[in-house]
């Protein structure tokens, strides 16, 4: 093998290779800026990610392109996604200024980390092999916990990303124990070898193959954050900075979707039967876990927090559903769930200022006399999320639901159906305390422009969409096809 | 039962008993030479897998350097052991049974009917003058270089989250600034105080 080496094709890589190196630049070029000149990190982190982005269009081929003896695939899935990771992580970027500025955390180092968290998201979502899946896991898991802790000074935050980082390492062990179960009774460590070595196996040895599963699901699941492997997320949604919660909550969802969809769907497609069963008991626990404790919370972000496991509950549906169709309505349910989470902790940044956190349900009391137009923004967000038409979230319940019932599980789509209604109240009672309940802040809110603007785009974005959902949807299926 | 595998039994006990030592002794500095030990057998078995580059990396690694370090944090932090022990006792019992039903399932599922040597017949032994590193080195570069460089990256990522997390710039610096020198002027330093004229005796 060595002899007749061949240098494998860059090119299929090159947005990767872009931003790893433009992370690097910023890195050093961040020295050289005095803190008033700052901005500078900002905008150029901005301008990498839309390069990048712009990389990642014009690479694209519509047949999948495997390079780096197959480590690495780029697909449409996986180029769909990666843009939607930078659109994501851009306007995350946008929102978190004024957030840092006024805690005096501008620093560059968020950016840089944020940049290789993203990395470590294009890697993961074009992993071909598990060695790859591994590493681009340990590479986005790394940037966050750091990220997490960034405001050092805060006891919640570095408690949070404590919690996070033991958890996360036991997450990490147990995925890699069941990597290395794999590993030993395939031979392989290629994704489409493991696939055919599944395919080949002699019975004796699927006990073996179901333990790895096993052990791959869980930690999967606890990236994902499915009940029972939620615990961290309301501790570390609600320790974090908001605008740290921001990303964890938004762009890595995607990119977990992508990890089992290569992971479970394509290299253990074959034991679809084993973990459907798994699965369906993850998605009906964190459906009712995450709707109905969530209507016990005080504190908007646990609040929304439990409302990510109820989506993720959600997200698993379609992926159980074990048809075309079910993968294309997961794809989209992750996209609408990263634009609708954006949105909601946008929010909370935009009613925040230097010094009050607005991470209380009573601080959205009123918000109708003192910003209408943000207000309306709130209900569209919070109408998505319950999923009640024309909004976006709606079509993505509708596309997964629709999946289950058509691969012959109807009573499943029954209890998603149940605990989604059970869930409307808390998104309701957003709505109710801003336009029924008198402000208790009379503050106007102050914010620069450019995040007005880009919040009202996310709003309204969301409420356009879902009054023409078809192109997302059609991206979506072509895809997954 | 041959050489080989007496060596494998006696390294795979030692092993066994450190790792345990190493989470049930009380002074965390005996801790971490158990972990040492762990490692140290560990690479002995590795050894005898053929993977003997592997084995001394181990060794140069994380006896060398990870737990060198390791030791001096044990040893420089005032670590209170009876916070650390609070509980061990009540969480004993649970703990244990846990750990004996998992690896008694481990057992079931991973045992000689699995990876026996029927069901995975060990593979040929190398020639004479086989190089394990030249083979490592040949791959690792090549097939492997994609995994490679992203380990690399998870480095960096390491280091800049260490710096990032734990760099204080200290604002009251021991040096003067020399402009600062320059510009200072009598009214900065010397103050003169009126005071009223007192009694020595007084």
């Amino acid at each position: 093998m060595p002899n007749n080496f061949q240098m494998p094709d860059l090119m299929p890589a090159l947005p990767e290779i872009f931003l790893l190196t433009m992370a690097c630049v910023i890195l050093l070029a961040d020295l050289f800026f005095r803190d008033e000149n700052r901005v500078f990190t900002y905008l150029l982190s901005l301008a990498t990610l839309a390069i990048t982005a712009a990389l990642t269009v014009t690479m694209h081929s519509d047949v999948p392109v495997y390079t780096f003896d197959g480590s690495f695939v780029s697909d449409t899935m996986g180029d769909v996604l990666k843009v939607f990771v930078y659109l994501v992580t851009a306007v995350v970027f946008i929102y978190s200024r004024d957030y840092l500025l006024n805690r005096n955390i501008f620093k560059g180092e968020y950016f840089v980390l944020g940049l290789f968290a993203v990395l470590g998201m294009m890697v993961l979502i074009s992993a071909h092999s598990l060695l790859t899946i591994y590493l681009g896991l340990e590479l986005l898991s790394l940037a966050l916990y750091a990220m997490v802790a960034f405001h050092r000074d805060n006891s919640d935050a570095t408690e949070a990303a404590m919690k996070y980082f033991v958890l996360g390492a036991l997450a990490s062990g147990m995925l890699l124990y069941g990597m290395s179960l794999l590993y030993g009774i395939t031979g392989t460590l290629d994704i489409g070898g493991v696939q055919g070595a599944v395919a080949d196996l002699e019975d004796s040895k699927k006990l073996v193959l179901g333990l790895g599963l096993v052990m791959v699901i869980v930690g999967m699941a606890f990236k994902l954050g499915a009940v029972p492997f939620h615990m961290w997320i309301p501790d570390v949604y609600h320790g974090a900075p908001t605008a740290v919660t921001l990303f964890i909550g938004t762009a890595p969802k995607m990119a977990a979707f992508a990890m089992v969809m290569r992971l479970l769907v394509e290299g253990l497609g074959d034991m679809h039967a084993q973990w459907q069963d798994i699965l369906i008991i993850m998605a009906v626990l964190s459906m009712a876990v995450g709707n109905i404790i969530a209507i016990a919370q005080g504190n908007i972000k646990r609040m929304l927090a439990y409302s990510t496991i109820s989506h993720v509950g959600f997200l698993l549906l379609g992926i159980l559903a074990g048809t075309q169709a079910g993968y294309s309505g997961a794809m989209f349910y992750a996209i609408v769930y990263a634009l609708m989470g954006m949105g909601g902790f946008g929010m909370i940044i935009l009613l925040s200022r230097a010094g009050f956190e607005a991470d209380k349900l009573d601080d959205f009391k009123g918000l109708n006399e003192r910003s209408p137009w943000f207000a309306f923004i709130m209900m569209i967000l919070m109408f998505s999320m319950a999923g009640v038409p024309p909004a976006l979230g709606f079509y993505a319940k509708f596309a997964v639901l629709q999946a289950v019932v058509d691969s012959g599980l109807t009573w499943l789509a029954v209890v998603a159906v149940i605990f989604s209604i059970i869930g409307a109240f808390y998104y309701l009672r957003i709505v109710k305390l801003m336009y029924f309940d008198k402000a208790e802040d009379s503050l106007p809110l102050e914010t620069s422009t450019d995040m007005k603007v880009v919040l009202s785009a996310n709003g309204l974005g969301i409420l356009l969409l879902g009054l023409a959902p078809g192109s997302l949807l059609a991206l979506c299926t072509a895809a997954i096809g | 039962m041959g050489f080989e595998a007496i060596t494998f039994y006696i390294f795979s006990a030692i092993l066994v008993g450190s790792a345990i030592l190493v989470v049930s002794l009380r002074n965390p500095v005996f801790c971490a030479l158990a972990l040492v030990l762990a490692f140290f057998t560990s690479a002995g078995i590795w050894i005898l897998l053929e993977a003997e580059f592997l084995a001394l990396t181990l060794i140069l690694v994380y006896v060398g350097a990870v737990m060198v370090l390791f030791l001096f944090v044990v040893m420089m932090l005032d670590i209170n052991l009876a916070v650390l022990r609070e509980g061990f006792a009540r969480y004993l019992p649970f703990g244990l049974a846990v750990a004996i039903i998992l690896v008694a399932q481990l057992a079931l599922i991973v045992g000689p009917e699995q990876f026996g040597l029927e069901a995975m017949p060990a593979p040929p032994s190398h020639p004479e003058g086989y190089s394990n590193t030249k083979e490592i080195g040949a791959v690792l570069y090549t097939v492997y270089l994609y995994p490679f460089e992203i380990a690399a990256v998870i480095l960096v990522v390491a280091i800049v989250a260490a710096i990032a997390l734990t760099l204080r710039r200290r604002k009251k610096k021991q040096t003067m600034g020399p402009e600062d020198q320059v510009k200072v002027r009598r009214n900065d330093r010397v103050r003169l105080v009126k005071m009223a004229a007192a009694n020595k005796d007084e």
